[in-house]
């Protein structure tokens, strides 16, 4: 089973979320492994302290030009969609961060000069976190190198590991926003828990982040954080579009202190497993609900 | 008249308050151009309430389609798309998934039967709106779209535009949450980079990483850290380390209640009042002083 955790805002609790239920279901023996998928910014590793077993480099394609062969036509400059390549003067120039690896100057340059070479756009660290009294688990981080500008190449790196039928249950913290890194993300789940807040942002954004789950054909929960600090918008909204709210989490400031501290909720605040185990159960008939005979 | 002096604020982390910074920014400005740059989660008109002037289409790509009359079904086009958006069998014909092309156009090239041609993709809008602290560029993008980037790129530039017919001597853009594509297109050519975060372990984390990306740029940055009061040691040690990095000023905001209950009431921090407001004002002022000194003078008592 893979459940995505994502929402349209960001710093509404999906880090926390699913941090904890991957504590909460390692400690009950069921076979879990997180994925960080939020790779621009991955945070899961600052509450999991995982022990980083091994590092691979997520490598993207990029046009390498054999000058002896290249006659400077400009055919690949004429069919690169992304203007990431160009014929000045007696040389071709590429601009790597512009390069989509779509292959097509390398496949239709007439002369055969083009290769495609690797260029380093993040890293996935596998690592094992071992919290006391909890069997240990994996968790695997996607992270972006700084300035690169495409996420997707390093999320999908991420997510290689999600289809593993060794694992009972495959949990993915998705970045915020409802753009192209979200959908590679939680594209393949079968359910997404939505994380928001009852304020006219958390709203707006929750309902921007139904929308892109109905687009992408799958379907949703909705996790309230801070659930006593707004309005009833939110939960109008949520019964109007017939979806279920499977937690709501009070505003505490003892919360706030503890995840600020780096620590997981689970330890530092009582009561708060139970409300967690309740969540899981919800979350999880709703994603057998959701799992269609094909 | 000198052009418009540009302040980008971003977070790396999300939901710090970076757009409660802003709207607080417009109404403190009096008279800006203000850019809501985060097209995907664009949140700044929930607050400043614009009349919608002007709206204009986007398309930040085209997307190939194939004509099912033409088509052969010889499976060239699966064959060479890297992206997997080339869907059917040699049975069954072929059809484009609108979500997964890139628009690379490379499928419509080799097509023997010339079967496929592109079609630009409406996949986005930009409006330019008026709020009672000046005009407003904004923009929805289509949700699973790609280009934010390119559209961010748009947004800051029509706001650098209006500012300029309109004699205004700032732009204030609302940035996204990241260090990706969107974050890059906001911050190439700001005249100051504000870096709102929160004293948590991933508003540390977070902002380290972003920062990196502006220090890249070589652009000036300032931090203010939200929610101070919530971790003061970590307050305290991100205040050291951004200090040391060389940032033109830090700031520090104590929580306060009364930024939610302001979006609650759908308006800015400012006028709903209270101890954030004054002291988001005092940011404001470190702002002002380090952007110019001729917009010293326009700054509204808090």
């Amino acid at each position: 089973m893979r459940i995505a955790i994502a929402s349209g805002k960001g710093g509404t609790g999906k880090t926390t979320l699913a941090t904890n239920l991957a504590a909460l279901l390692a400690g009950r023996g069921v076979t879990v492994r997180l994925l960080d998928c939020d790779v621009e910014e991955p945070d899961c590793h600052l509450f999991l302290h995982p022990r980083v077993e091994h590092r691979e480099l997520v490598n993207v394609l990029v046009p390498a030009v054999d000058e002896e062969r290249c006659t400077l036509c400009g055919a690949c400059a004429e069919v690169c969609a992304f203007k990431a390549i160009t014929v000045i003067g007696s040389t071709v120039l590429v601009f790597p961060e512009l390069c989509h690896s779509c292959g097509a100057c390398s496949l239709l340059c007439p002369e055969k000069a083009i290769d495609e070479e690797g260029r380093d756009t993040g890293v996935v660290e596998h690592g094992i976190v071992s919290l006391p009294g909890r069997p240990a688990f994996p968790l695997v981080t996607g992270v972006l190198s700084v300035g690169e500008a495409k996420a997707v190449p390093t999320t999908r790196a991420t997510l290689a590991s999600a289809d593993d039928a060794s694992v009972d249950v495959v949990l993915v913290d998705a970045p915020p926003g409802t753009s192209c890194p979200v959908i590679e993300a939680v594209r393949g789940s079968d359910l997404v828990v939505l994380v928001t807040e009852p304020t006219p942002f958390g709203l707006h954004d929750l309902e921007l982040a139904v929308e892109m789950v109905r687009a992408l054909d799958l379907r949703c929960v909705v996790a309230v954080n801070r659930a006593d600090l707004g309005d009833d918008r939110v939960h109008r909204f949520c019964a109007d579009q017939g979806i279920e709210i499977v937690l709501e989490v009070a505003n505490d400031r003892r919360i706030a202190e503890a995840y600020a501290r780096g620590e997981l909720l689970l330890d530092a605040i009582p009561g708060l497993e139970e409300e967690l185990s309740v969540a899981w159960e919800r979350i999880a008939a709703a994603a057998r609900r959701q799992e269609v005979p094909s | 008249m000198t052009p418009a002096r540009e302040l980008v604020v971003i977070s790396g982390k999300g939901g710090t308050g970076k757009t409660s910074v802003v709207a607080a920014f417009a109404a403190l400005a009096g008279g800006a151009a203000l850019a809501d740059c985060d097209v995907d989660a664009a949140d700044l008109h929930l607050v400043l309430h614009p009349e919608l002037g002007s709206e204009h289409p986007f398309s930040g790509r085209n997307q190939a389609v194939i004509d099912p009359e033409a088509c052969t079904a010889c499976g060239r086009c699966a064959e060479v798309c890297r992206f997997a958006a080339v869907l059917g069998s040699p049975d069954d014909g072929y059809t484009i998934d609108p979500i997964a092309c890139e628009g690379c156009e490379l499928c419509r090239r080799v097509c023997p039967a010339e079967a496929i041609r592109m079609t630009p993709v409406v996949n986005g809008a930009w409006m330019l709106s008026e709020t009672q602290f000046g005009p407003l560029v904004h923009a929805r993008l289509g949700v699973a779209e790609d280009n934010s980037g390119k559209l961010v790129t748009l947004v800051r530039n029509e706001a650098r535009r209006v500012a300029e017919e309109r004699r205004l001597p700032l732009v204030i853009v609302d940035g996204s949450p990241g260090i990706g594509c969107p974050v890059i297109a906001s911050l190439a050519g700001a005249h100051l980079v504000l870096a709102v975060t929160e004293p948590t372990v991933s508003g540390q984390h977070d902002l380290g990483r972003v920062l990196q990306v502006v220090r890249q740029f070589r652009l000036p940055f300032a931090v203010c850290v939200n929610k101070a009061d919530l971790n003061p040691g970590l307050t305290t040690r991100i205040v050291d380390e951004v200090t040391a990095a060389g940032a033109e000023f830090v700031a520090t905001v104590d929580y306060d209640p009364a930024v939610t209950h302001a979006q609650v009431a759908g308006t800015d921090v400012i006028a709903y009042g209270g101890r954030a407001a004054a002291e988001i004002t005092r940011v404001w002022e470190a702002v002002s002083a380090v952007l110019s000194p001729s917009l010293e003078g326009e700054v509204i008592d808090g």
